[in-house]
């Protein structure tokens, strides 16, 4: 039977008190859907004397504001909010289909947007059970010395596993934490950094209290998410994208991967040809074919590396082509994957 | 702890990082929500938690506090079962029967807000369940035979 191991639950009623709490009590981890961190914390993945819960502060889940001035998202909102909000599932679309990716129902009425956003970076050597892990004398990431799919490597590869957290790259969000010494706003991407380990510059007292959307009167987005059940599975990729318009042109377009390194990919420098123009078919494949090269997939996830590389381009495709109003799955990406050449 | 379950406010002594599905089984003897993966990927545990569908092995003991649990012991109406526990039955939906509170739950949960699901819809509704008899189709068939039946009755 899978137990927690022993801890103290804290339940502040402020963000302020929560992040006094984690300051306060070395080791201790805030916990808000807890869907990420209880099954972990079962496997023994993290130690955490103390749980500092989120739930129960007040409007710490709102989700304010209107597409036309941009949006605030309460970290605490769970992802089966931010999924079936009408103004987000029409202006903020690719945030919506993410969040409606994310797991299984049950889980989407727990976890939590934030939460999601912070996901554990996983890896097939490391999202194992206690004995497993055991067994094959431990990872870097977690008990061990060293990284079981780079064994000459001196950094963790736990791949970025959130469906949102691309999103919030390719939407221009900005997040606001707020610790023991007071609140800071910045860019989703400042979030986010290239170890599995150590994967985000979040200290363990900041609580993301908002993630802020950008004004989006003319914005299109789209995410697409490659896994083994087209249900229920963790993402071993996935591209986002969102792109302004004007006057029937690309006016600005962003677009991150997810789930192809250890912090989600941003690709919107790759995406400049689009500016400007009105993409077509030829267009968006060679921007696409252009925009999977920082992707790099390792041997750590479900699937073979070697396919989820080629498939990144076909994703990207598929994202672009949906923000545009085409058929996804119309694209000359998606027509050599049906003749074997991309598989 | 203290927690309101199917509508009766009750205590127990137990740690706080219990599950909710321990504080039901262990301390209230409610042993219709199974325990099976403890991991939040089976669904066998599925409960209603202020209203919304949950897997109570996800759940700390210390998150239920003070909240409103549902679980599948309300379902029935005394000695007689939902439509949808008759649907399951009738559609021989059953065959270990270790997932189906937890997909008696679910679909409950699903046909309250959606009287008339789509396929697409109800498979979405029940991918947080997993049944290893490989019981999906005859499940299907009881979800449409119990919606059929709840629409006759409204």
């Amino acid at each position: 039977m899978l137990r927690l191991p022993p801890l103290r639950y804290l339940r502040p009623t402020s963000v302020e008190a929560a992040a006094e709490a984690v300051a306060e009590h070395p080791g201790a981890m805030l916990i808000a859907g807890g869907t990420d961190l209880v099954p972990n914390l079962k496997r023994r993945q993290f130690d955490a004397p103390v749980l500092v819960s989120l739930r129960g502060i007040a409007g710490f889940d709102g989700i304010q504001g209107e597409p036309g001035r941009g949006m605030v998202i309460g970290a605490g909102a769970t992802l089966d909010q931010v999924a079936t909000h009408p103004a987000l599932q029409t202006a903020y679309r690719a945030l919506a289909q993410a969040a409606g990716f994310v797991s299984t129902p049950q889980i989407r009425h727990m976890g939590t947007i934030g939460g999601n956003l912070l996901v554990d970076p996983r890896c097939n050597y490391y999202n194992q059970s206690a004995a497993w892990r055991q067994a094959v004398g431990y990872c870097l990431k977690r008990d061990g010395d060293i990284c079981l799919v780079a064994r000459s490597s001196p950094r963790c590869w736990a791949v970025s596993s959130s469906d949102s957290a691309p999103v919030a790259l390719a939407l221009g969000a900005e997040l606001t934490l707020r610790g023991a010494e007071g609140e800071r706003r910045g860019a989703a991407a400042d979030l986010y950094r290239d170890d599995g380990i150590v994967y985000t510059t979040k200290r363990a007292d900041d609580v993301i209290v908002g993630i802020h959307l950008p004004a989006a009167p003319a914005m299109t987005s789209a995410y697409w998410k490659l896994r083994r059940r087209g249900s229920f599975d963790f993402p071993v990729l996935g591209a986002a994208v969102a792109l302004d318009w004007a006057d029937g042109m690309v006016r600005v377009a962003r677009g991150a991967l997810g789930a192809a390194g250890s912090r989600p990919v941003e690709v919107s420098h790759l995406l400049t040809p689009l500016v400007g123009r009105r993409p077509d078919d030829e267009l968006i494949a060679q921007v696409a074919e252009a925009a999977e090269k920082p992707a790099r997939p390792l041997d750590n996830t479900d699937f073979s590396h070697y396919w989820r590389k080629r498939m990144t381009r076909v994703l990207i495709e598929r994202a672009l082509r949906d923000a545009c109003g085409l058929d996804p799955l119309a694209g000359r990406l998606t027509a050599q994957t049906r003749s074997g050449q991309a598989a | 702890m203290r927690t309101n379950v199917n509508g009766e406010w009750r205590e127990a002594d137990i740690w706080p990082g219990a599950s909710l599905l321990t504080l039901l089984r262990d301390a209230f003897g409610l042993t219709g929500s199974k325990n099976a993966c403890e991991q939040g990927e089976c669904g066998s545990c599925s409960v209603w938690l202020d209203g919304e569908l949950v897997c109570a092995c996800l759940v700390l003991a210390a998150q239920a506090h003070d909240r409103q649990v549902r679980t599948v012991e309300s379902v029935a109406d005394g000695q007689r079962m939902s439509a949808v526990q008759d649907a399951f039955v009738e559609a021989g939906a059953v065959q270990c029967g270790f997932c189906t509170p937890g997909f008696v739950v679910a679909v409950t949960h699903l046909l309250a807000q959606d009287p008339n699901p789509n396929e697409v819809q109800v498979r979405e509704a029940l991918s947080g369940n997993i049944c290893r008899c490989t019981g999906y189709a005859k499940i299907l068939d009881a979800v449409t035979l119990a919606a059929s039946r709840l629409r006759e009755d409204r």
